[in-house]
């Protein structure tokens, strides 16, 4: 290879810079949703590149379930003062008392699809013209085709038939009012290409992500955290174990894997050797129905 | 390792969905949960082979209507590259999805069903890929199985095809025989076809050279957004943010602003903060110029050794991508890189028959898919470089600005 070649984690970084100055550049108000996970701190980090040393240029916005683990709210707050960014956290409690929504009910009944009404709001509250998040198309059938700048209607709804064509490097972040634009930097990463490039950024992570003995409860194979915000029946078998999570969302809704990776370095290991998806292993509420995340995208959803 | 990005082009029947699905299972990127999920779709488990094809399988809005939504990405590596599929569905809206899958490839694997042979389909793909200059193509003569691993067959398609890629001036064609249903020669070398001696697909993919795709000769960086802190302790710093999309830049180079025409030198060259001597397609930086000089946004600094085009007034090739058909006279924005400008089109010259590469008299309106040769006034300059000479400053898209929908691809001349 030539000395003037990239790598392949430096070519996806160097689209990444490029999408977030499009992004400062041609929207008023855009904002950077921001959980704790490792896709949105890689977001974070590309951000600070597109941008040094000037501010970071966009605010942090978190919608909280309520559910999380404290170890990503810990982080969220380190995190905006680090980076100097402001941060705007609205909850999907106060959403569900002001708008006097149902609670879904179950025995792992999730928050997850409400963080849409909390989310449309707080768009329209700060009339944010952008969004960015960071939503990979390797993950799931749905984001495979999604645009890298996907305009969303004044309901904040996606249509997988109007998008626009999406040629070159040239994105078109042109809306009407009321609308605005999701927009997905790292749509070209996959989750191995997030691990590798927060290793070799040496970003740091919330602790979750590393081996932790936790109490579980043990659900159709899949190890579920135990907290206040699931059912725990008598017949339930909880255990303690060493885990660790692959992705981080709800507690209701994120399963953990068992692991005993302390470093980087183990992790990356074990995802390579890994047999099973991301969401497949991790999140209980994709299994829904088999369409679950189109459902969602077209109704608002991240 | 690095980064290959790839369209596969091929009719429904063609296997196209079966082949991408092979590569993908071969390659050991499709794992446990989602081959479960395949396995329960699959109807014919007779033979207890998983269906493929339904790997790439769509939404349900795309089941329920019967229509193809048009580009979707799929990832995979080995230990030697990182690839990305740009998966274009080969009937509805051809062009329109086949030019958003293709701007961004480097390769194009054009599948050619070996019963049928060179068909008019493959033709138009091949069109398709030469007017965006792909610059390596790869027949897949898939199918092979149903004709007997022919070698009679294999060479006939060869021949006819060769004749195909000389008239469209196409120079980086490879042939390899397959059966993407049975994997012959996907992964390893087959059995059944001792006669090619060729790589399997999946190693040409991995050892392909890549390096002569970016050009290093031409620098062409264009302002993305204006960095200037203001803060006490970097108080005049100033850097223009951009990308880019070609060439050398050193600290030192004389360059110049264009379109304002001003000569100054680079001072400084920045990525992500850290200052370095030179930096080169297609890294993200920040330069900074010697002289004070007024650049904005969409503002190209160049090297004055190699300067591109200047001009409000421009040759161009258009493909159309929206449902309400072109009109001439009117008012449309066109995108270049990060350069916005108004732009009339004007003096449609002709339209070109994306199967048989003849131009036609243009009747009435330019519509959904039809390429067109024209002429296009901008209210401001456009810097630019012929898109067959420099594909990363030659193309440019074109927005309504009353629905800001993105309506045509334009390849500058």
């Amino acid at each position: 290879m030539s000395q003037y070649r990239l790598n392949y984690l430096e070519q996806l970084e160097a689209e990444s810079i490029h999408i977030f100055r499009e992004v400062a550049a041609q929207f008023e108000r855009p904002a950077l949703l921001f959980s704790g996970g490792k896709d949105s701190i890689t977001l974070v980090q590309l951000a600070k590149k597109a941008f040094a040393p000037g501010k970071f240029p966009f605010p942090l916005v978190h919608i909280d379930t309520g559910h999380n683990f404290p170890e990503a709210l810990a982080y969220r707050d380190w995190m905006a003062k680090e980076v100097g960014a402001e941060l705007i956290v609205r909850k999907v409690e106060d959403t569900i008392k002001a708008k006097n929504l149902t609670e879904p009910k179950g025995k792992f009944a999730s928050r997850n699809w409400l963080q849409t009404y909390t989310l449309l709001d707080t768009i329209e509250e700060f009339k944010f013209d952008a969004c960015i998040g960071g939503a990979r198309r390797d993950e799931e059938k749905a984001r495979a085709k999604e645009r890298i700048f996907s305009v969303r209607n004044d309901f904040g709804e996606w249509d997988p038939k109007l998008q626009r064509p999406e040629l070159w490097n040239i994105y078109n972040g042109r809306i009407h009012k009321g609308e605005n634009v999701r927009v997905f930097p790292i749509s070209n990463w996959t989750e191995l290409d997030v691990w590798n490039y927060i290793k070799t950024e040496e970003i740091p992570l919330p602790s979750i992500y590393f081996s932790h003995e936790r109490e579980v409860l043990i659900h159709e194979g899949q190890l579920i955290a135990v907290s206040p915000f699931i059912t725990i029946d008598e017949t339930d078998v909880i255990e303690t174990k060493k885990v660790r999570y692959r992705t981080v969302g709800d507690m209701t809704c994120t399963a953990a894997v068992e692991s005993l990776a302390n470093t980087l370095d183990e992790v990356v290991d074990e995802i390579k050797a890994t047999r099973i998806s991301e969401r497949g292993e991790t999140r209980i509420d994709d299994k829904v129905t088999e369409a679950a995340m189109e459902d969602r995208k077209k109704g608002g959803y991240f | 390792m690095d980064l290959l990005r790839f369209i596969t082009a091929g009719s429904v029947d063609d296997g196209k969905s079966t082949l991408i699905g092979r590569l993908l299972y071969d390659s050991k990127s499709i794992l446990a949960d989602q081959l479960e999920a395949i396995e329960r779709s699959t109807k014919n488990k007779a033979n207890g082979e998983i269906d493929l094809a339904l790997l790439t399988d769509g939404l349900r809005a795309e089941r329920e209507q019967g229509i193809t939504i048009d580009v979707a990405y799929r990832y995979f590596s080995t230990p030697k590259r990182k690839f990305i599929i740009a998966d274009a569905p080969g009937h509805v809206q051809y062009t329109r999805n086949m030019i958003t899958g293709a701007s961004n490839a480097s390769l194009i694997i054009v599948l050619i069903d070996a019963r049928q042979g060179v068909v008019e389909q493959t033709r138009r793909h091949s069109i398709i890929a030469s007017l965006l200059k792909i610059p390596h193509v790869v027949v897949a003569i898939n199918k092979m199985d149903l004709v007997d691993f022919s070698q009679d067959v294999y060479n006939k398609i060869v021949t006819d095809y060769t004749s195909v890629a000389q008239q469209l001036g196409l120079t980086d064609v490879t042939y390899i025989p397959m059966s993407a249903l049975q994997g012959d020669n996907i992964v390893d070398s087959s059995s059944n076809t001792p006669w090619y001696t060729g790589k399997p697909l999946l190693q040409f993919l991995e050892e392909i050279e890549l390096d002569q795709d970016i050009n290093l000769t031409d620098a062409r960086f264009q302002v993305q957004f204006v960095i200037r802190p203001q803060t006490e302790e970097l108080h005049d710093y100033r850097g223009y943010a951009g990308k880019i999309a070609s060439g050398i830049y050193r600290k030192g180079d004389a360059v110049t602003v264009l379109p304002q025409q001003l000569e100054t030198t680079i001072s400084k060259i920045e990525v992500a903060g850290v200052e370095v001597e030179e930096a080169f397609a297609p890294q993200g930086v920040v330069l900074h110029l010697a002289d004070d000089i007024d650049i904005s946004r969409g503002d190209a600094i160049v090297k004055t050794a190699q300067l591109p085009k200047t001009s409000n007034e421009l040759e161009i090739l258009l493909c159309w991508l929206d449902d309400k058909p072109l009109q001439t006279g009117n008012k449309y924005l066109l995108q270049h890189n990060s350069r916005l400008v108004r732009a009339v089109v004007r003096n449609i010259e002709y339209k070109l028959d994306v199967n048989t590469l003849q131009q036609q008299p243009v009747e009435g309106s330019v519509k959904l898919n039809e390429v067109v040769k024209a002429t296009i006034k901008t209210a401001a300059p456009l810097v630019y470089d012929s898109f067959d000479q420099l594909h990363t400053n030659g193309s440019a898209i074109l927005v309504d600005e009353t629905s800001n929908s993105t309506v045509a691809a334009v390849l500058l001349k």
